[in-house]
């Protein structure tokens, strides 16, 4: 048994897209796209806003202050949104710690 | 008529040449010989007019690519007009150099067969000796490749009982998913649908194996797994709906919005000699045949559900029916249900012996071996 614990998204993890993942916009849909392995996602605006924080630099909790910054919304409720999909993408091996 | 999406992703059966001879095969009963196949100037062309019309991802299937001498260049072309390229392999036969090059000229990921976990019942399954060991070779190659690597298992009657062994294979080979598929019934499955549809206790253990270990393994594997059409109530979008997501390319250039399309034998499946994948997509009788809701008889017309499940699987209903366009029997308010249901008592008899993939009689007038590139 090679397994490993699941990675839990904290505010000071830095994520970035997991090697053979590619976020870029597709001309034909002008629309911004994920593609990884098995999976193909067409990220809604707000997912978009997200994605595009995600350069391997910038911890969790960055993120999260550039996007209430960006809202004038409360935190916590941004942060709550961010960290389920940021969390559900580590799960799905399409972002890494 | 709402408007037609392009579509996402293409399968590239470049071959039906293949080591293995499963018995619920995709591939059609009438196999392609090697003589049909489409050059490689003519995969390039298609690539190219994929990419155009809105193909996100490419998937290099068969039979087996490898087989297949050209595939790199194939890869390479594949990646050059931007698409992402997945390699769908029995990994008989791939060696470090040959994988080396497909990762060098863009390869992004592979898909590597499991038929069990089990040496001697894999082997038995694939219909070739020394295949579980030829596969576990592959798994390590790919892994060390640094590529992703997605193990796929079949399941039927007689591995679905291992599945928890399956998927501590997937682990143990460094998997980063599992895609656990159940048998579809047509064409070569169907043949042999008496030895392979599992018991409903079989499948209900199995289902829980897989809850138990989504939740062990999050973040560590990922399991794909959705249950099979004849113990559910609701049918499968199949292929997300016809001609919405997906297109097909067959060895011999037909194209077709899902990969067992050929069964339906009254449709005109157009060749991309014949036209361009746009021109096909957007304009084809065969394409615009079942897309929509528009071809749709009752019950489907007025469920609620009819642009969630797409009125399920054309090729059931055909090969259950007889006619394409009626209802999934999949679907529990289907009036054919009774030829799906009914087939499920059989499953507690003793399995009848595999009827493998094979060549037909006919085609074997011109007698071909086969090969696999080195």
């Amino acid at each position: 048994m090679t397994a490993e614990p699941r990675l839990p998204v904290e505010g000071d993890a830095v994520l970035r897209f997991a090697p053979h993942t590619r976020f870029r916009f597709d001309e034909v849909r002008q629309a911004w796209i994920v593609l990884a392995p098995e999976r193909l996602m067409l990220p809604d605006e707000q997912a978009v806003e997200i994605l595009q924080l995600i350069d391997g630099k910038r911890a969790v909790d960055n993120v999260i202050d550039e996007l209430a910054g960006r809202y004038d919304a409360p935190r916590d409720v941004i942060a709550g949104d961010v960290v389920k999909m940021l969390q559900d993408l580590v799960d799905k091996k399409v972002l890494r710690l | 008529m709402t408007a037609v999406d392009p579509p996402l992703a293409m399968l590239a059966e470049l071959t039906h040449r293949c080591p293995l001879r499963c018995p619920y095969c995709s591939n059609p009963l009438e196999l392609s010989r090697a003589s049909t196949e489409l050059d490689t100037e003519t995969w390039k062309r298609v690539l190219g007019e994929a990419a155009a019309l809105g193909v996100l991802q490419v998937h290099f299937s068969g039979g087996e690519p490898l087989v297949r001498r050209d595939l790199a260049d194939l890869v390479r072309h594949a990646a050059e007009v931007g698409l992402y390229g997945n390699l769908i392999t029995s990994g008989i036969n791939l060696d470090a150099g040959r994988l080396a090059e497909l990762v060098e000229v863009g390869l992004e990921h592979v898909q590597l067969s499991f038929q069990d976990a089990d040496t001697r019942s894999g082997d038995r399954i694939a219909g070739l000796p020394g295949s579980q060991e030829a596969k576990r070779r592959a798994a390590r190659l790919v892994r060390e490749a640094g590529l992703p690597l997605t193990v796929n298992a079949v399941v039927h009657r007689q591995n679905l009982d291992r599945l928890g062994e399956i998927i501590e294979l997937a682990v143990a080979l460094g998997a980063d998913r599992l895609e656990v598929a159940h048998v579809q019934y047509y064409g070569w499955a169907l043949r042999n649908r008496a030895a392979l549809l599992p018991s409903r206790e079989q499948l209900d253990a199995a289902t829980a194996a897989v809850e138990a270990a989504r939740k062990r393994l999050a973040g560590v594997l990922v399991i794909d797994y959705v249950l099979p059409d004849y113990y559910a109530h609701r049918p499968k979008a199949c292929m997300g709906g016809w001609g919405r997501r997906f297109l097909n390319v067959t060895p011999a250039g037909k194209v077709l919005p899902c990969h067992a399309a050929e069964t339906l034998t009254d449709l005109d499946f157009p060749t991309v000699a014949e036209a361009s994948l746009s021109d096909i997509w957007y304009r084809s009788s065969a394409f615009e045949r079942f897309r929509g809701t528009d071809w749709m008889p009752e019950p489907c017309r007025s469920c609620e559900r009819r642009e969630i499940d797409w009125g399920g699987c054309r090729c059931q209903a055909f090969a259950l029916t007889g006619d394409a366009a009626r209802t999934d029997p999949a679907c529990a308010l289907s009036l054919d249900r009774e030829l799906l249901v009914g087939a499920r008592a059989d499953a507690d008899e003793t399995p009848p012996d595999f009827v493998y993939r094979q060549y037909s009689a006919t085609s074997r007038r011109s007698p071909e071996l086969v090969s696999l590139a080195e």
